[in-house]
């Protein structure tokens, strides 16, 4: 039996099923905080811990769906290339709100860690919160963060801004549509950008935008930055 | 057969921007600098959509999904987490409001002068 474990089936099998768990119970709950990947990442975690699997049984199989990240960021050139005419129209504003948003971003993870004298391991790996997955893992093994604390924080923060994000719009009376997609797409990336386009078409596309722009600015950003924290 | 030129395209993209990461030793992960390569052929027509698009429907469609070994990995530090979780969520929503906040303020307010 545990010979099973030795193909990478196993891992493949076991990441397909437990996603496809995570998703069924977030499309019953209607939850935003029952995040599809989160669910799925405790579900495996809690299995391999419950049956005591060795986590390098696991990665065999596990390592055939990482390597698909690397074409998944290629493509992300395609949402951004098929709203290129939205932004040629607010070129200005939105690149300068972008880059501020992602300066706001790494500084105040920089100056909260410090206050809160959490662990340099643990704050570097935050630096890419903001970005999206694919590139925030880049970013993550680039400057030496834990890459797997990185992309749970990458999640959370999604979700954060998913539930809390249209709220903060109101409070800080930013009404403008397009303002209101960059703002959300830049904290929050793509699971911000669901959010967003419930909001509005406009609001949702401005994010999807976003999501790339913010990722560049933020590889560029971070080993400029990073040097504050230590 | 299509889709296999497809990600054929993909890979080769990949291929060029790990190449120029490695051959210039620039901190730019050589994923990103496919990304922006794909984006420039996308612009300058060298590269059609109808050329990449089942390939990049399909990855993107499973994004989410391609994340969950990446997450697994977290595995290995649960009392790194354990300790700490409080003051990371702390990070992460503090954070989220001044990045919305400053965001959208910026665009709004240079918009508006434009216009």
């Amino acid at each position: 039996m545990s010979g099973l474990l030795d193909t990478p089936i196993f891992g493949i099998l076991l990441s397909v099923i437990a996603f496809e768990i995570g998703i069924i119970i977030s499309k019953k709950t209607k939850n935003p905080l029952l995040n599809p990947l989160l669910l799925a990442i405790i579900i495996v975690i809690v299995f391999l811990l419950g049956f005591g699997i060795p986590k390098e049984k696991y990665d065999l199989g596990g390592s055939f769906i990482l390597f698909f990240l690397g074409p998944a960021t290629v493509v992300l050139a395609v949402p951004l290339y098929k709203q290129i005419e939205l932004l040629k129209k607010d070129f200005v504003p939105i690149l300068v709100g972008i880059s501020a948003g992602s300066v706001t971003s790494i500084m105040s993870v920089i100056l909260l860690s410090k206050l809160f004298g959490i662990d340099l391991s643990v704050a570097v790996s935050m630096l890419p919160k903001s970005v999206t997955t694919a590139i925030g893992m880049e970013i993550s093994k680039e400057i030496g963060g834990i890459v797997s604390l990185s992309v749970a924080v990458i999640v959370l923060t999604g979700i954060t801004g998913a539930v809390i994000g249209p709220g903060l719009l109101k409070l800080f009376r930013i009404s403008d549509d397009v303002a209101q997609g960059v703002a959300i797409g830049t904290a929050s990336h793509a699971v911000g950008t669901s959010k967003a386009m419930e909001l509005g078409e406009t609001q949702g596309a401005m994010s999807g935008l976003s999501i790339g722009i913010a990722g560049i600015a933020t590889v560029i950003l971070v080993p400029l930055l990073m040097g504050l924290l230590g | 057969m299509k889709v296999l030129r497809q990600f054929g395209t993909i890979l080769v993209i990949l291929l060029l921007g790990e190449g120029i990461r490695m051959s210039t030793g620039i901190s730019i992960p050589g994923t990103v600098i496919g990304m922006v390569i794909l984006f420039i052929l996308l612009m300058t027509k060298v590269i059609k959509l109808e050329n990449i698009d089942m390939i990049s429907k399909f990855l993107l469609d499973h994004l989410a999904f391609l994340f969950v070994p990446a997450g697994v990995g977290l595995i290995s530090s649960l009392d790194v987490i354990g300790s700490a979780w409080l003051p990371i969520m702390m990070i992460v929503i503090i954070s989220t409001v001044l990045v919305v906040g400053v965001t959208g303020w910026t665009v709004q307010l240079l918009k508006g002068r434009r216009s």
